[in-house]
């Protein structure tokens, strides 16, 4: 090792101490492509029966109509609305670390952020589910875009359902080409190994790159705008969703601290998502060279980051709540506590603001188990939080007589359950089909082979 | 160009692939190509590049977004006044958000766009000239020339002991 990797070492720009050549790179993370494995194929199974189980819910509620759900006057809004927004803020962590990381040159993204940008896409595929599914008529959801209907009626654009629709759209959009933008040159990379059928497939979506100057000119480029560009979009984009709350006036949902609190929300939950990914991932690719404790230590860090930045909001709810003096927004935050749904709220605030805790501690950051099983309790704790400010809100507003109580159908849960299998579908397949690690990117981070040393080490 | 060929070859070393462009770039060679696995910016600059025009393609998305955004917005509620919550017809602070995200949306577009015209991506034809290694840890320089220019371009590639030397011509 010379000088110059020591010194890079020193300042921990080192991220994979043990990967060193180029052909390593390639040897290793193309080999995911090629041998899947049992363990492989039992998830797929899994995910394949709970792709059937959510699309066949989906059809008997279309069959049978919306009310093979719960939701009901005055609970309109119920599970599809809160799994809708877990998983727009699933999404939003890969693109925090694809285009916010690189813009400010974090060392450390370069091994997770094709599969943090693979999570955004799918996640961001799911959750554009759920408004079709809560709408019931499925029929009738192209009423969501803008155009001029028979009789020139125009979406209302004062509406935050219609921003939410441009939002929504941009995103899937800006994000689905962002990452396979940044994929290109990796599978360049695979079909200069493949063969046959996989050859074929690979030459046509890498778009025949060759890796000349002017190609990576062009590219470095357009990568950094699309990076700036997709930064705002990803803090716009979960700050509209909160905005389908704040902007009614539900006690509970009518507050201006919504906007920073969902994005915080979505990150911390998002990071959990992704360790959630990368600890199966790197078992069962062997990538363990790439994705070293180190990765895990910062990502850990940033979900520590995020819950204290979570539950200071659930505090400064509970407080403007009091410090208000309005008694209907006193009353809905002790019935969030103490009322009918105290258990989703509890479980909230263990794993959200209590579980982490032990994140502070850096054995616990550098025990890759621990984490996995810290980053499901958030998972859990982030869902029923968005289950906590929907539903509580929703079930004790104003006015006595239409309070009521909300429960989850069969049919929901399995469309709950079955979006899990259906995200998981298609990023089972992204391992296997796209190289699960930037290969290029990774070369970057790598010292550059020179004669002049090579010669030097004779 | 009359009489004209290609010479590529193919380096274990980032040095020696700067050295051989710097070469063929002070003998006067005018196409010199570089492959690369990643985005190395010795070899930028050994070939003198400046500013990428993909930007010029990403303000003109991002102005087009805008526009399009607000004009939308207010064309539609002045096509058919609706006052909805009270609100003035052509509320502004609201339609901020819809020529926000078709800033960004337009804006990323043309960035794409601009990459594919200015790159000549997608080019899904088979080339001659390149070697599957470049996408693994080979670096290549390719030149074009007339043929009593190209021994001299062989002889400067040459100099950097190249692992691999042919000849072949670029499609494009």
């Amino acid at each position: 090792m010379d000088v110059e990797t020591n010194r890079r070492m020193a300042r921990g720009a080192v991220p994979h101490p043990d990967v060193q050549t180029y052909d390593e790179v390639n040897r290793d993370v193309l080999r995911a492509l090629e041998t899947p494995g049992k363990g492989w194929w039992a998830l797929l199974a899994v995910a394949a029966s709970g792709v059937v189980l959510f699309f066949g819910a989906w059809g008997w509620q279309l069959y049978k109509g919306i009310g093979v759900s719960g939701l009901n006057s005055p609970v309109g809004w119920g599970v599809y609305i809160t799994t809708f927004v877990f998983w727009v803020g699933i999404a939003h962590s890969g693109t925090l670390i694809s285009a916010i990381l690189f813009l400010f040159r974090s060392p450390w993204r370069q091994s997770i952020y094709r599969a943090a940008e693979a999570m955004t896409v799918f996640a961001v595929m799911t959750a554009g589910l759920f408004p079709l599914i809560h709408v019931g008529r499925l029929w009738h959801a192209y009423w969501l875009i803008p155009y001029p209907n028979s009789r020139f009626l125009w979406p209302n654009f004062k509406s935050p359902l219609v921003w939410d629709v441009f939002a929504i759209t941009t995103y899937f959009t800006v994000s689905a080409t962002f990452f396979y933008l940044g994929a290109v040159p990796d599978i360049a990379a695979a079909r200069d190994r493949a063969t046959g059928l996989r050859k074929k497939f690979y030459q046509v979506i890498s778009l025949g790159w060759r890796g000349t100057d002017s190609q990576w000119h062009h590219f470095g480029k357009a990568y950094i705008f699309l990076a700036a560009l997709a930064t705002p979009l990803v803090l716009s984009v979960h700050s509209v969703v909160s905005w389908d709350f704040a902007m009614t006036i539900v006690p509970g949902w009518h507050s201006t601290i919504f906007a920073p609190y969902f994005v915080a929300g979505a990150i911390f939950s998002g990071v959990a998502m992704v360790i959630t990914l990368v600890v199966p991932m790197r078992k069962i690719f062997g990538l363990e060279a790439y994705l070293t404790t180190k990765h895990f230590d910062a990502m850990a860090k940033l979900c520590l980051f995020t819950s204290l930045i979570v539950l200071y909001a659930y505090v400064c709810e509970f407080f403007l709540a009091w410090y208000s003096g309005e008694e209907i927004e006193r009353t809905a935050f002790w019935n969030r506590l103490f009322g009918d749904y105290w258990w989703a709220s509890w479980t909230m605030l263990t794993c959200n603001g209590l579980v982490p805790i032990m994140l502070w501690f850096r054995r616990i950051r550098h025990s890759i188990p621990a984490l996995f099983v810290i980053a499901i309790f958030i998972n859990i704790g982030m869902w029923f939080e968005r289950y906590v400010i929907v539903v509580t809100s929703l079930h004790h507003e104003y006015e006595p007589f239409a309070w009521g109580i909300y429960r989850p159908s069969l049919t929901e849960m399995a469309i709950l359950v079955g979006s899990f299998c259906w995200f998981g579908f298609w990023f089972l397949l992204f391992t296997r089909l796209i190289p699960p690690i930037a290969i290029a990117e990774l070369k970057e981070v790598l010292p550059a082979p020179r004669r002049r040393q090579a010669k030097e080490a004779y | 160009m009359e009489n004209a060929g290609g010479l590529l070859a193919s380096y274990e070393y980032l040095d020696s692939t700067v050295d051989t462009i710097k070469g063929l770039k002070k003998a006067g060679f005018e196409t010199v190509r570089a492959y690369t696995p990643y985005p190395e910016h010795h070899i930028e600059d050994a070939l003198g590049y400046d500013q990428s025009p993909v930007r010029v393609w990403t303000l003109v998305g991002g102005l087009t977004g805008a526009a399009t955004g607000f004009a939308l917005t207010i064309w539609t509620s002045i096509d058919w006044p609706l006052v909805v919550g009270g609100k003035p017809i052509v509320s502004i602070p609201a339609y901020i958000i819809i020529a926000f995200e078709l800033t960004i949306l337009f804006g990323a577009l043309g960035t794409i766009i601009g990459l594919f015209v200015l790159s000549r991506l997608p080019s899904i034809k088979p080339t001659v000239v390149y070697d599957p290694e470049f996408s693994s840890g080979r670096y290549g320089v390719y030149v074009e020339g007339s043929h009593q220019r190209l021994e001299e371009a062989r002889r400067i590639m040459n100099e950097q002991e190249p692992i691999e030397l042919r000849e072949g011509e670029a499609d494009d």
